[in-house]
């Protein structure tokens, strides 16, 4: 095997180029090497200008996220020697528009995340003295969509938000379910009605990818699924029961 | 240039500064609170932190107790106001985390459940499974969403901070994304941006951890206090540098040499017995127990590795429900890192720099000596870790400090004198643009790689002012720091353009180690005795006669730092003799 690999990265700077170009790095092929660490081998010694985002190198921080040869990756947690014998590509996240090289866009992103009220909404106004009482059970109820670290993998992934930007997507649908199923939260409706609208849960068509690409076994496809049969049922709710005004 | 002006700015967005942020919005709705972080806020530090949070929370339990095992934990060089504070205000602060939502583990009954910790006497680290300070600051960040008087300034880069007439008036930033230097004019300051554990080779920190908010305190003229603690965890990964959370050992897990020998009864720690038992063994304070693996490694009775010795943490006999249930992230690291199981093999684990009991110097306030500047969390040194921080005191620390911290600097700007002589500020402000232009962003010619410079800094860190210090090595590190700030004012920056120049960047953070690294190896060299963390081979003792007192770095015109003291509080617990495991 050889002991180096190439790494074709995508390169693009807004001040200088009109689209994006590959540049190849020869860089050493490291059996214990993630991708970043190669980026890194880069950066410190062959070209000191490619921009790219890291920093925890543990998959928890999620600002590593690249597309290594067409799937999206956490770049800190994806094995260099896997894709040997090489070349490997490595571009930015699809779906974004890109700032400079690797870097992608989030403002979009986070005015999502903002807007499905990702916090726990009180109706009754009593602060209480103790904790919540919350079970293992109600706890487990929601966990696993409390463990999205925002890495923005599944936009990448989904084909929907690639075709219509104004699609809340996969991981804000997933953080609202979150505070949805929360045993401590009242905020259900109002999320309903943010999350039902044209650009919420209904562009979905289940492909699935947002599951598939996740790095922390989030299954925001659930997530949708479950969100669509509730919303549903709040609908015809709306219909039986009585309505306080008109 | 362009400017802003806000009430208050936080520079950092990690669970001090988020927590100072939400503190603000909810007591003062009426004040306009900036954030500006190098980082989105979810990215920071604070979400790799793993084990817990420490908060007196069952009966058996008191406050009295958490606020001995920190100071005799801290070697007694915390200050026992500021400590009793802590312990006090931290079960409020963890509840209501508990109220927005943080997951935290749960009791059968629902109640929230609590686990050992490493120097406690007492279960009381609250955890979210090992996974802690992920939920505390995503729990923080999006409470924080719903206030609209917070502005965040996201991928902004603070350079200095603006300082007219003895009081704060904002900072100069670089926004990433387009490279425009900004000024961001406010009446108080608070310095939130973690810790610079970077300055080392071989560190649990992330790459932005640069110490950038102690190096602006210190050139703005705030002294740093307590910068020779640099406190090494037992458990990391050999190369990464990854962390194995104590709670591992807390859940049960042993230290083992080649032998398969539980090594640590032969440090003064106790005897072994099958389950961990409070401030014993396993469940030792981080500053022995890592020094006790070095022992090991001097001893010959470690394991060879690719990088270097290493011992190991076995976890084996908690089978797989409990390693999955209660340290799921350390079987995950393991499994994508190692590649190895932690169910069925051991751990292979070495002391690793992990955290910074040292920063800019405030009172129990949170407030430094310089008007309306303020600091929490590990910028911060209060000091309540004194020493040697006990593993989950920090989480807790961020949310009482950082909370404290907004209040102060909420306080402070009531009162801040509103006439502001514009014409200086914005001069001072365009200075730093001109530095900019001129040292990094215009400047050709510059011979000295910014990679080279760091890995020699970090070498002279290790090799001088690691584990163990003494004079020789200490003095040595003092002139290779003083030769690499001179080779800095010649450092290379090849790209001169504007969008998202993280060669830029890195130079600027280079910049802010450079001055971090000195302080620590002068209050190093100045603080003749052993305590804590501080291990001086010519100085093994521990001497309460001159030593019992805050080291303090204050920047002098050129050249390295001045070291002065300042005295400890000491209230109820008088210096005594630190006892584990007997």
């Amino acid at each position: 095997m050889s002991d180096t690999i190439i790494l074709e990265v995508e390169r693009f700077h807004p001040e200088r180029d009109t689209e994006p170009s590959y540049q190849s790095f020869e860089v050493p092929l490291r059996e214990d090497w993630m991708v970043l660490d190669a980026l890194n081998h880069i950066k410190d010694q062959l070209d000191g200008s490619l921009a790219f985002r890291w920093s925890c190198r543990m998959g928890i921080c999620g600002s590593c996220g690249m597309t290594v040869n067409g799937v999206p990756k956490l770049t800190c947690e994806t094995l260099l020697i896997n894709y040997a014998p090489g070349p490997v590509r490595v571009g930015p996240l699809d779906h974004f528009p890109v700032v400079k090289d690797l870097v992608v866009e989030l403002d979009d992103f986070l005015a999502k995340l903002q807007k499905v009220r990702p916090w726990v909404v009180r109706k009754d106004d009593k602060k209480p003295e103790r904790e919540f009482i919350q079970t293992p059970a109600q706890l487990e109820a929601f966990h696993q969509f409390s463990l999205c670290i925002n890495c923005t993998l599944c936009y990448a992934a989904c084909p929907v938000y690639g075709l219509d930007p104004n699609f809340i997507g996969p991981a804000a649908i997933a953080l609202a379910h979150r505070y949805n199923l929360d045993s401590r939260d009242q905020g259900i409706e109002d999320r309903l009605d943010i999350v039902s609208q044209h650009e919420g849960i209904w562009d979905c068509t289940v492909v699935g990818e947002c599951t598939t690409v996740c790095p922390k076994h989030v299954d925001p496809s659930l997530a949708i699924q479950q969100y669509k049969l509730t919303a549903t049922k709040e609908w015809f709710k709306s219909f039986l029961l009585p309505r306080g005004k008109n | 240039m362009e400017t802003s002006a806000h009430d208050i700015l936080i520079i950092g967005g990690g669970g001090a500064g988020l927590r100072a942020a939400i503190e603000i919005a909810e007591t003062n709705p009426k004040l306009d609170v900036a954030m500006v972080s190098k980082v989105y806020p979810m990215r920071s530090h604070t979400v790799s932190a793993e084990g817990g949070a420490a908060g007196v929370a069952g009966k058996d339990d008191s406050l009295d107790e958490h606020c001995y095992d920190t100071i005799s934990g801290s070697d007694w060089l915390g200050d026992q106001d500021a400590i009793e504070y802590f312990v006090n205000e931290v079960p409020k602060e963890l509840l209501r985390l508990e109220h927005w939502g943080c997951p935290w583990s749960r009791e059968p009954d629902g109640r929230i459940a609590v686990r050992p910790f490493g120097g406690m006497k007492k279960m009381r680290t609250w955890f979210a499974a090992d996974k802690t300070g992920f939920h505390l600051l995503h729990t923080l960040f999006q409470t924080s969403l719903q206030y609209g008087t917070i502005t965040r300034y996201d991928e902004t880069f603070a350079t200095r901070l603006l300082v007219e007439d003895g009081a704060i008036q904002g900072v100069v930033a670089i926004e990433l994304r387009t490279g425009k230097i900004r000024a961001i004019q406010a009446k108080a300051v608070i310095i939130c941006t973690g810790g610079g554990g970077r300055v080392f080779p071989f560190t649990t920190n992330a790459n932005i951890c640069t110490g950038d908010g102690m190096a602006l305190a210190y050139q703005a003229g705030a002294p740093l206090k307590d910068m020779e603690m640099t406190q090494y965890h037992p458990t990391g990964l050999p190369f990464t540098g990854i962390l194995i959370t104590e709670a591992a050992r807390a859940e049960g897990g042993w230290l083992l040499n080649k032998d398969g020998y539980r090594f640590l009864q032969d440090y003064d720690l106790g005897k072994p017995t099958p389950a961990p038992v409070f401030r014993s063994m396993e469940l030792g304070p981080r500053d022995r127990v890592s020094q006790a693996i070095f022992g090991e490694f001097e001893k010959g009775r470690a394991f060879h590795g690719p990088y270097g010795d290493y011992v190991h943490l076995d976890l084996r006999h908690l089978g797989e429900h409990k390693i999955e249930s209660r340290l799921p992230m350390v079987r995950e690291l393991c499994l994508k890192y190692e590649n190895i199981d932690p169910v069925r093999e051991p751990i292979r684990i070495r002391p690793v720099l992990h955290y910074m009991m040292g920063g800019v110097h405030t009172d129990i306030n949170a407030a430094t000596p310089l008007k309306g500047l303020f600091a929490a969390g590990e910028a911060a040194c209060v000091s309540i870790n004194g020493a040697n921080r006990l593993g989950s005191n920090s989480l807790s620390e961020i949310l009482v400090f950082g909370a404290r911290a907004g209040r102060s600097a909420a306080q402070y700007f009531e009162g801040a004198e509103r006439r502001t002589n514009q014409n200086a500020i914005l001069a001072q402000a365009a200075d730093e643009e001109r530095r900019l232009e001129e040292n990094y962003l215009k400047k050709t010619g510059g011979t000295e790689r910014i990679t080279k410079l760091r890995e020699e800094m970090q070498h002279a860190m290790e090799t001088g002012c690691g584990i163990y210090r003494e004079r020789n090595s200490l003095v040595d590190s003092a002139n290779k720091l003083r030769e690499l700030h001179e080779r800095y004012r010649n450092v290379a920056v090849d790209d001169h353009t504007r969008t998202f120049n993280t060669q830029l960047t890195s130079a600027l953070e280079l910049g802010f180690m450079l001055d971090v690294a000195e302080t620590i190896v002068h209050s190093a060299l100045n603080r003749q005795e052993s305590r804590g963390a501080h291990q001086r081979r010519d100085f093994p003792k521990r001497d309460d006669n001159k030593f019992l007192a805050h080291s303090m770095a204050s920047r002098s015109a050129e050249g390295p730092p001045r070291i002065e003291y300042h005295p400890v509080v000491i209230t109820r617990w008088p210096p005594g003799e630190r006892v584990y495991g007997r």
